[in-house]
């Protein structure tokens, strides 16, 4: 079973495609290089939702497509859930 | 490609039309009693009640004639029945719709009252239900087809799955000759640089810039937040979604991996070849379809994630979604199942196929689940205030 999407190599966020359990070890897939990867879901994350691949501080950018999309407001460690609590955007703001 | 088939209505100016629908068309808000009735009296027709028409003027005024003029032109309406409350606009609107060679009539309410409207409107009405009842479909090109694309209630599924293979048909579509358009303007906002890249050339580059650095302008000079709660919607947040970007980003996929765009259209404005092109709409699903219908789109794609629900009563609103939860607590109104493709059980190829087969199927006349549940939103754009 897949736990986990990247789209792009460059991300370091994943998208769970199952809902995860904290304390999952999960199996994930990056779609840009068919490979396998692995990581540990920390925190529950609901199908959907997304898994911090990295520690992040505040201020960096996330990036999922290959692409910046915002920037952290609370620390994150890795295998935590990445949302609205601790990532905002950069536009419109 | 080969050529696929379908079986269509062409009508009198040569454009193919997948449904027969004879509407009864309000030119504006007060004339929408009088459509109801005669909607209700002739069984088969169909009124389009909207909320606007009286008043509007300039930019806006244009936008409301056009719509008007294109719904009752899309090759999916066999005949039109146009009531107003003046003999004026209303007439204009029956020309606008006449040019294209189908049976159209206009009724107006001054001076009769809603009672003899009616009554006569019905009378037409009844002619036209009866004749478009013996048009017959004949075999047309899948690639004759006007094809609109628009997610909904997306989830970072709708980017991974039922997005892409959208684009996956735009690709097979366009490079066959097809015609396709996209556009929610604002929803691609974190993503413009990959949708200008996607330019044919650059003049196409610079006008999508341009409506999209003018949509931006609007948001700045509305907005009172950074709109978290509006976009994303809370649907999309409660999916996954966190940021505008990252919605745009999912959005893009449905663009395809080959296809350049070859034009930009105003809201509700025909495309005039073959080929991808963006349209400037809202991202609000309802009134970006109408606009779509309004152009002239026969057949409507839809992505979602956690379920929207729209349909329209012109053009056919297939629904596809690939957020398992969804398409198991909300099966009705979901066409097609893309889920697998999550788990690597399905590969965006096969799964753009599937869609076209869906896309054949309801050419063909199958009734999407939307128009099985009756979802008619017909929401006419509103540029600003009337006079």
């Amino acid at each position: 079973m897949i736990h986990f999407l990247v789209h792009d190599t460059a991300d370091d966020v994943g998208v769970a495609v199952v809902d995860l359990d904290a304390g999952t070890d999960c199996v994930g897939r990056n779609l840009a290089t068919n490979s396998a990867l692995k990581a540990r879901a920390v925190q529950a994350i609901p199908l959907g939702h997304k898994l911090a691949l990295k520690d992040f501080a505040v201020g960096d950018s996330v990036t999922k497509y290959g692409c910046e999309i915002g920037r952290i407001v609370q620390p994150v460690k890795a295998g935590e859930h990445v949302h609205v609590h601790n990532l905002k955007t950069k536009r419109w703001a | 490609m080969a050529r696929r088939a379908i079986l269509g209505y062409r009508r009198e100016n040569g454009s193919v039309g997948v449904r027969n629908h004879v509407i009864i068309l309000p030119v504006d808000d007060i004339s929408n009693a009088a459509c109801e009735a005669v909607g209700n009296n002739i069984k088969g027709t169909l009124a389009l009640p909207h909320a606007y028409g009286r008043l509007q003027f300039g930019e806006d005024l244009d936008l409301h004639f056009r719509t008007m003029i294109g719904t009752g032109s899309n090759p999916n309406v066999a005949a039109v029945v146009v009531i107003g409350i003046e003999a004026g606009w209303t007439q204009k609107i029956v020309d606008g719709i006449a040019k294209t060679g189908k049976p159209v009539k206009g009724f107006s309410i001054e001076g009769k009252g809603d009672i003899q409207t009616i009554a006569d409107a019905s009378r037409q009405a009844k002619e036209y239900v009866q004749w478009a009842s013996e048009l017959q479909r004949t075999e047309c090109g899948l690639e004759e087809l006007y094809i609109s694309v628009k997610c909904g209630e997306s989830d970072t599924t709708t980017g991974l799955s039922s997005c892409p293979t959208v684009g996956n048909v735009i690709d097979k579509h366009c490079a066959s000759g097809g015609i396709a358009s996209f556009g929610e303007t604002s929803e691609l906002t974190g993503a413009e640089h990959i949708v200008a890249a996607k330019a044919a050339d650059e003049q196409v580059r610079k006008d999508f810039m341009a409506a999209f650095e003018d949509y931006t302008k609007l948001v700045f000079n509305q907005k009172t937040d950074d709109l978290s709660e509006s976009q994303p919607t809370k649907g999309n947040i409660a999916g996954g979604l966190t940021t505008i970007e990252e919605k745009a980003l999912g959005n893009v996929e449905k663009l395809g991996k080959k296809t350049k765009f070859v034009g930009c259209l105003a809201p509700a404005v025909a495309p005039t070849k073959p080929g991808l092109w963006f349209m400037d709409t809202s991202s609000a699903a309802a009134e970006a379809v109408t606009l779509w219908a309004a152009s002239g789109a026969v057949v409507h794609l839809f992505p979602t994630g956690q379920g929207n629900v729209i349909g329209n009563p012109i053009e056919p609103v297939i629904k596809l979604s690939g957020n398992p939860k969804t398409v198991s607590k909300m099966a009705e109104h979901i066409d097609l199942d893309v889920s697998k493709i999550l788990q690597g059980e399905m590969t965006i190829d096969e799964a753009g196929d599937a869609l076209l087969d869906m896309i054949v199927r309801t050419a063909n006349g199958r009734l999407t689940a939307a128009e099985a549940l009756g979802h008619r939103e017909f929401v006419m754009t509103k540029l600003y205030r009337s006079a």
